[in-house]
């Protein structure tokens, strides 16, 4: 713990003078398994921020405590179309915050050349759902950087954030989920935050994670998320609720549907938080417990990352579960605009189905 | 030096021939021609006049190879100096001299216009001859598309629809380019160009539709508002990624080719498509491919928050089309006869030379991108009071037509008021529409609904019923 105040505070001066909150934290209901256990969660009180804002003190913080980190994207300079850089070229120059050519495989392609040369990149994506022109470059090229060089070389800095998920209208193009692409290409990492209040400690934790990071931001959470404060967090699982009867797990903007959906029944709730490398072990014990397993998500259910969960559990908790592995998720569609409250894993299609699990 | 300068007088009278084109021409070149043609009495269009310039500037690998022995001396070959290097793409001639290509020419490539900023003729400038009904249904569609604008954006300030994109600035360049095409031209649109639909015969109460995705909609309420097709009009569905239409319009025009059809392919993109890899895919694969395709960029300053100058050091996108072996012409987008002669010229040689050709309008888009943006945060008002005023390309067409006598102050106050009821009461009639219902949120994936999506139709139906409050009034249950 002590080490990680001391990299903590390397964060920039703000976290110097709140050193009794962070260890005051260091017992609260913390996470398991392994990711989780090489550092505590710390809650550093703030004031009510939303997404945008968590990202942007984030980015800031960033900026500020390294100056060999970058910023950069479509409509970057003048804030970014969700405002999550606003005033950051203002604060910390054209040359270190700006607007890239309208070419997102170009910008990926950057940001590993410039993460290789011992930079941190953070690469804006627009919208997750415009990932794909620069799915190579992650693929083939971000994810493999360090194995095919036997380490000689690496892109470790590099960060690629792209809002992501249901907004209301976002329609085919605007709404997606692609996390589960990025869950099959070994040597990637895949974050997702569940509300401001994880967003801006687990964006720093992937700027410094040493190997490149997908960071999926929930676009609902932008406009209609308010926290009063946030986690410092690490790149694990969190169990956000105990519970007996039946494990609920998520990520992003879904765990509030299912928290939700929680009541009367004793859920235990987990938000993964990091898809790959998956926190296996938390889920494990959680289920051994419960004898129970819910997964549910807003990409289609097809091929979700869902189906990896229960593939998983399935193996290594087959005769301690009750029921069959449950996955409420979105259906296997295109995201329809006019559609959209039929399309999505609703609070009662997951109480539907804690209910049918545990009365299974 | 000496070598190349050998060749060059030795390749003069060629290039004196061939190497005029409506990239490289100056204004004044044209007009010579124009004028030549007029004092013989015979209206010259500059349709011909590019058609022949096109046909002789034709660059294949073996033809460049050909062209290049105007540089070659054999004779010289002969004495043991060989002064060309003969590549697999062609003869290049050697040169002592270590000179590099300039980032850019000194000059800026020329912006071809027909009417002044009063639309007034420029005196030097020769134009296509145009009918007063093609005209006035030019000016009246322009008209349209900002009566539309105007309703379609207060409606969704209002909520009663999620999104729109308005086309204000860019009136000359939906409507100069849809009239000079045929009907039968395949066109892939990117999302501000509804003028051609309108052209074409979309209705008002269709595109509205599209924007309440009622049951009328053709896309049955599955895309973003502004995101329409008609295979009858043919025009394909408009994705929003953007540039992905690019490379499939050359696929559609390879067919049209294979059907030696008469007939193009329009694509339309922005000057923030031009950075995409599938914008450089397209243009080299329709080069070499030697597909019927009309490429017109709407270059109008800004991508979002992104000015050009952010976008690309190149002058513009028109160099980029020479670059990739494709001719090329700068217009003044907000002139609507410079667009149509334009459009009209390059389409003609994309059929009867089976080539690509790439029109790139100058103009400025005088809205913001779109209902979710807010312009003012990144420029200055000032800038878009300008297009908006003195560079109108709607003002300037009405006061060439006006002056032809082609439409009245009368015409105009009346067919502004009776569009815009019209539109109103399209949208009153789309928003009273109900949606289409459950199912079509599962047909149309494939062909045939798979049984995955039957069951999750079925499951999903079973739900609504138990929980209906959860779900829009608006939509049926159906069968």
């Amino acid at each position: 713990m002590a080490t990680n105040l001391r990299k903590f505070k390397r964060f920039g001066s703000m976290f110097t003078s709140h050193s009794n909150h962070l260890r005051g934290l260091s017992s609260s209901p913390a996470s398991s398994g392994a990711l989780a256990s090489a550092d505590g969660p710390i809650l550093q009180p703030a004031k009510s921020i939303n997404l945008y804002t968590a990202i942007n003190q984030a980015l800031h913080i960033a900026l500020d405590s390294d100056p060999r980190s970058y910023i950069f994207g479509e409509d970057v300079g003048f804030g970014g179309v969700f405002r999550c850089t606003t005033g950051l070229a203002d604060q910390f120059g054209k040359h270190r915050v700006f607007n890239t050519p309208l070419c997102e495989q170009g910008i990926v392609g950057f940001a590993i050349g410039l993460a290789a040369m011992g930079n941190r990149a953070i690469a804006e994506i627009q919208f997750a759902d415009y990932i794909f022109p620069a799915f190579d470059q992650i693929v083939n090229e971000a994810a493999k950087f360090r194995y095919r060089s036997g380490n000689e070389f690496n892109c470790g800095g590099l960060t690629i954030r792209a809002p992501y998920g249901a907004v209301g209208h976002g329609a085919l193009y605007h709404s997606q989920s692609p996390e589960a692409f990025f869950c099959h290409v070994p040597g990637l990492k895949v974050v997702i935050p569940r509300s401001p209040k994880e967003a801006k400690g687990l964006l720093l934790a992937s700027i410094r994670d040493p190997n490149p990071v997908v960071f999926f931001e929930p676009k609902v959470i932008s406009f209609f998320g308010l926290s009063t404060s946030f986690w410092i967090g690490k790149l694990g699982t969190w169990v956000i609720r105990e519970g007996s009867d039946i494990t609920l797990v998520g990520w992003g903007a879904q765990l509030t549907t299912m928290e939700q959906a929680c009541e009367g029944i004793s859920c235990e709730l987990i938000d993964l938080k990091t898809l790959l490398p998956w926190d296996r072990e938390t889920v494990e014990a959680s289920v051994r417990k419960t004898g129970r397993l819910l997964i549910s998500h807003e990409a289609p259910v097809t091929g979700g990352f869902g189906a990896e969960i229960s593939a998983s559990i399935v193996e290594r908790c087959f005769l301690r579960l009750e029921a069959p592995v449950a996955r409420v998720c979105g259906l296997d569609t295109p995201f329809p605009h006019v559609f959209e409250p039929f399309y999505m894993p609703t609070k009662n299609k997951v109480l539907d189905a804690i209910k049918d699990t545990v009365n299974f | 030096m000496a070598l190349w300068l050998a060749g060059m007088i030795r390749g003069a009278s060629y290039y004196k021939k061939t190497l005029i084109s409506i990239t490289t021409r100056s204004s004044r070149a044209f007009a010579s021609s124009g004028a030549r043609d007029a004092d013989k009495g015979s209206f010259r269009t500059p349709y011909m006049a590019s058609a022949t310039a096109f046909i002789s500037r034709r660059f294949r690998s073996s033809v460049a190879g050909q062209q290049l022995d105007h540089f070659s001396s054999h004779d010289d070959e002969d004495k043991g100096q060989v002064r060309t290097l003969d590549f697999p793409g062609g003869r290049v001639p050697y040169t002592s001299e270590m000179r590099f290509l300039p980032g850019s020419s000194e000059n800026r490539v020329e912006c071809y216009r027909v009417l002044d900023d009063d639309g007034y003729p420029l005196s030097s400038t020769p134009f296509q001859h145009i009918d007063k009904e093609v005209a006035v249904k030019m000016y009246r569609g322009m008209v349209t598309l900002q009566a539309m604008d105007t309703v379609i954006y207060e409606a969704q300030r209002q909520g009663r629809i999620s999104f729109y994109m308005t086309s204000y600035g860019e009136e000359a360049v939906n409507l100069g380019s849809a009239a000079a095409l045929s009907s039968d031209d395949i066109v892939l649109p990117q999302y501000r160009e509804p003028g051609v639909m309108l052209w074409r015969g979309f209705e008002l109460q269709e595109f509205v539709n599209q924007f309440f995705g009622n049951k009328n909609d053709i896309g049955k309420g599955r895309q973003m508002p502004t995101h329409y097709g008609s295979n009858k009009h043919n025009v394909i569905t408009i994705s929003a990624p953007l540039a992905t239409q690019l490379p499939q319009a050359v696929g559609a025009a390879y067919s049209i080719k294979m059907d030696k059809k008469d007939a193009c392919v329009v694509t339309y993109f922005g000057d923030g498509c031009s950075s995409e890899g599938d914008f450089h895919a397209s243009l080299n694969f329709a080069a070499v491919m030697e597909v019927p395709i009309v490429y017109i960029c709407r270059n109008n300053g800004w991508a979002i928050s992104t000015p050009v100058t952010d976008q690309f050091r190149s002058d513009g996108i028109v160099v980029k089309g020479q670059a990739y072996g494709i001719p090329s012409i700068r217009v003044d987008g907000n002139d609507a006869l410079a667009v149509y002669n334009a459009v009209g010229a390059a389409r003609k040689v994309a059929i009867n030379e089976q080539r690509p050709v790439l029109v790139e309008a100058l103009t400025y888009r005088v809205g913001h991108h779109s209902t979710s943006d807010d312009s003012t945060k990144y420029r200055p008002i000032d800038e878009i009071e300008h297009w908006k005023t003195a560079r109108n390309p709607v003002s300037i067409f009405r006061n060439w037509v006006q002056r032809r006598s082609w439409w009245s102050d009368k015409q105009e106050s009346d067919f502004r008021a009776h569009i815009r009821k019209q539109v109103i009461h399209a949208v009153q009639v789309a928003e009273k529409t109900e949606k289409s219902p459950v199912g079509s949120i599962f047909c149309d994936v494939y062909e045939n609904v798979p049984p995955n999506l039957m069951e999750q139709e079925k499951l999903l139906k079973e739900t609504i019923r138990r929980y209906p409050q959860d779900f829009p009034k608006d939509v049926p249950l159906g069968n």
